[in-house]
């Protein structure tokens, strides 16, 4: 997983609440046996026409927004399939931060697996970068992750929460399971208890 | 010790290493996996070198992908990267010695309608499956919610997962249900008060004399769509009912091991004066048979209703009940029982089970279909083969639905069953995102009952008027 430290980029606003999985990536792209290649499919629905022309509306076929890295949302994005192919293609397209008030909960996590900072921000503040990310291309936001801020493209400072373990395995790229199995001993030992105490588990 | 909620207890139970920071192991005891969301993360241990650490608890079958046409058993059947994925979930369960039901096995269907019948679900239980519809198997008093692929290999290789504890939030159901209301219009009518968002970091445990009638089944229905409501999980505490639903299935404990189980099930309960975070109550007799009207499970409305407007709604909301509307093809004040309908689905791991055949074939029985398109989708073969022993079978095709193999379907339309642009579907499964049914499909979420009716008159009906 790449490190995530420090993001300075386009932020391309996305205001509807309640976007779905479906929406991010639809299921037709979750047959692949591969994690790579779901960026230009990322949002097809919404993206693209039936015949595959562009949808010139759609944020992220306009040219101010086409190399957008972060997403500033409207709330509860991410509800709806676990199907990690949703951050996949995120990440694929080039996005590394999302911002929003709410995110379901499995895609936050699958976020931070793939090297993706979620941010929870109260309303007010996502209004204020959503704002700001309709500036377009010129309007870059930075977000830090060590100083825990998303800093307008005026210098306006907002900052977030982000849980200590999360925050440096992003920090340092670290891969979960190699962690875990770190403490293979206290597994072995839960085990050991657990088969005494669950024989039928 | 404090007073403690079933989800305390759970998880006392399996935490099996706990940092300063709060960040825990936590144990799994079961892992249900399917062919959709595994690839990648079977790929992953090949990478590592690292093997499956207790394939004893592991559980495969493909669901998503496979065709649901009686002739599936022929590979050309299914799309080339349909085979592809059903193909590689063989092989990696070949491979790494997991329990498997392929497609050609009677007790195949989907993973979540599988798991309780073969029980290897049972009270207490961690279960975890790269699938957000897992939350189904909350209704036997076990902790199960989706994780994502990377999860599903971290489960894999360690037999835990790194999780923090959510909060406790109870939905209480008081009295009882009116005739022609089920557990769908709970679990839909819960959403419709709460939100999508309004389970986020909670886990919840219903509760309450309604929850309490309701069969296993009808508990399965309430807790699958927990994850609707954006909860991690949704519990209901093992009763007799529970009990009674395990014992003798083929992966429930025998003799001595049976009386100890039970023995430990009978404390999975909420503790007199334990604390929840957040309360919901609803009364049972208030719940009406719902429909879903737009394209997030909570735009949900007893069907006597109106669809509404965008201005009957604030903030971010109004952009998308407009959306919304224009999607779906609606107008405000149009009535609900005045939508046409061009197909029905009866499946899911919402409402594939055999009590929904029943419901919806009672509804059925003796009738002929008004709709273009009507089909039947068993959630395994098991309920397939039960559904044609007790004649269901022979009613649906006589009412003019088609009768089909097990598997998902078109609740997320990844096979060939997926509605064409603009169709119009009553729909017992979960979700009526766009394009969730196929791109430009229009869903509307019921129960089984409420499909069966639908597929009678060819308009969204209210169930109570055909019972």
């Amino acid at each position: 997983m790449d490190k995530f430290t420090k993001l300075t980029g386009i932020a391309a606003p996305m205001a509807l609440v309640n976007i779905d999985t479906d929406m991010i990536i639809p299921k037709q792209f979750l047959k692949t046996i591969k994690r790579s290649g779901l960026g230009v499919n990322l949002f097809d629905e919404m993206r693209y026409n039936l015949d595959g022309s562009e949808i010139p509306e759609f944020v992220l076929n306009q040219p101010a927004y086409r190399e957008a890295q972060i997403i500033v949302a409207g709330d509860n994005f991410g509800c709806g399939s676990s199907r990690e192919h949703a951050p996949w293609a995120l990440l694929d397209f080039g996005i590394r931060c999302v911002i929003s008030t709410s995110f379901a909960d499995i895609f936050f996590n699958n976020c931070f697996k793939n090297g993706i900072l979620p941010i929870v921000l109260p309303q007010d503040a996502v209004d204020v970068l959503m704002e700001d990310a309709k500036k377009g291309a010129n309007a870059r936001q930075t977000v830090d992750l060590e100083a825990q801020t998303v800093t307008t493209s005026d210098g306006r400072v907002f900052s977030f929460d982000v849980d200590s373990h999360r925050k440096h395995c992003l920090l340092n790229g670290l891969d979960d399971i190699g962690l875990t199995l770190e403490k293979a001993a206290s597994i072995d030992s839960y085990e050991a208890k657990a088969a005494q105490a669950f024989p039928w588990a | 010790m404090a007073p403690r909620t079933l989800y305390d207890k759970i998880w006392d139970d399996h935490v099996a290493h706990e940092a300063e920071d709060g960040t825990c192991l936590l144990y799994i005891d079961r892992h249900l996996v399917h062919e959709v969301t595994s690839p990648q993360a079977f790929e992953g241990l090949r990478m590592t070198g690292r093997k499956v650490r207790a394939p004893e608890k592991t559980i495969a079958v493909p669901d998503h992908n496979v065709p649901t046409t009686t002739d599936r058993a022929n590979a050309a059947t299914m799309t080339e990267e349909s085979r592809i994925q059903v193909e590689a979930l063989d092989k990696n369960a070949k491979d790494f010695g997991i329990n498997y039901y392929p497609v050609s096995d009677v007790r195949q269907g989907i993973v979540h309608i599988v798991g309780p019948e073969q029980g290897w679900t049972l009270p207490g239980m961690t279960v975890v499956c790269g699938d957000s519809h897992t939350a189904t198997h909350g209704a036997f008093g076990a902790l199960a919610h989706g994780i994502g692929t990377s999860e599903v290999e971290h489960v894999l290789a360690t037999q835990t997962l790194i999780q923090k504890k959510s909060k406790n939030m109870k939905v209480e159901i008081t009295g009882s249900l009116r005739p022609g209301v089920t557990a769908k219009d709970i679990t839909m009518s819960v959403i419709g008060a709460t939100g999508t968002a309004g389970g986020t970091g909670y886990v919840i445990e219903y509760c309450g004399q309604a929850i309490r009638e309701l069969s296993m089944e009808g508990r399965m229905t309430v807790c699958n769509m927990a994850i609707e409501g954006g909860a991690r999980a949704g519990l209901i505490a093992p009763d007799e009912k529970t009990f009674a639903y395990c014992l003798g299935r083929p992966h429930a404990p025998k003799g001595a091991k049976w009386e100890a189980a039970l023995a430990y099930w009978k404390t999975l309960f909420t503790d007199e004066g334990a604390h929840f975070d957040k309360v919901i109550t609803l009364k049972g007799e208030d719940i009406a048979p719902v429909v879903t009207w737009g394209t997030s499970p909570e735009d949900v409305l007893p069907i006597t209703s109106v669809v509404p407007a965008p201005t009957d709604f604030t903030g971010g909301k109004v952009e998308a009940v407009q959306r919304a509307l224009d999607y779906m093809g609606l107008t405000a004040g149009q009535k609900l029982t005045d939508i046409a309908i061009d197909t029905v689905f009866i499946g899911s791991c919402t409402n594939g089970r055999i009590e929904d055949l029943r419901a919806a074939a009672a509804i059925l029985k003796g009738k002929k279909i008004k709709v273009k398109r009507a089909m039947v989708v068993p959630g395994s073969g098991l309920v397939r083969a039960q559904a044609e022993e007790e004649g269901l079978a022979q009613i649906f095709i006589d009412a003019g639905f088609e009768w089909r193999m097990a598997g998902c379907s078109m609740c997320l339309a990844m096979n060939p069953d997926q509605l064409a642009p603009g169709e119009r579907c009553a729909a017992t499964s979960n979700r009526n995102f766009e394009g969730r049914q196929g791109r430009g499909g229009r869903t509307h979420l019921v129960s089984p009952g409420m499909a069966a009716a639908a597929a009678l008159t060819g308009h969204l009906t209210d169930v109570r008027e055909l019972m």
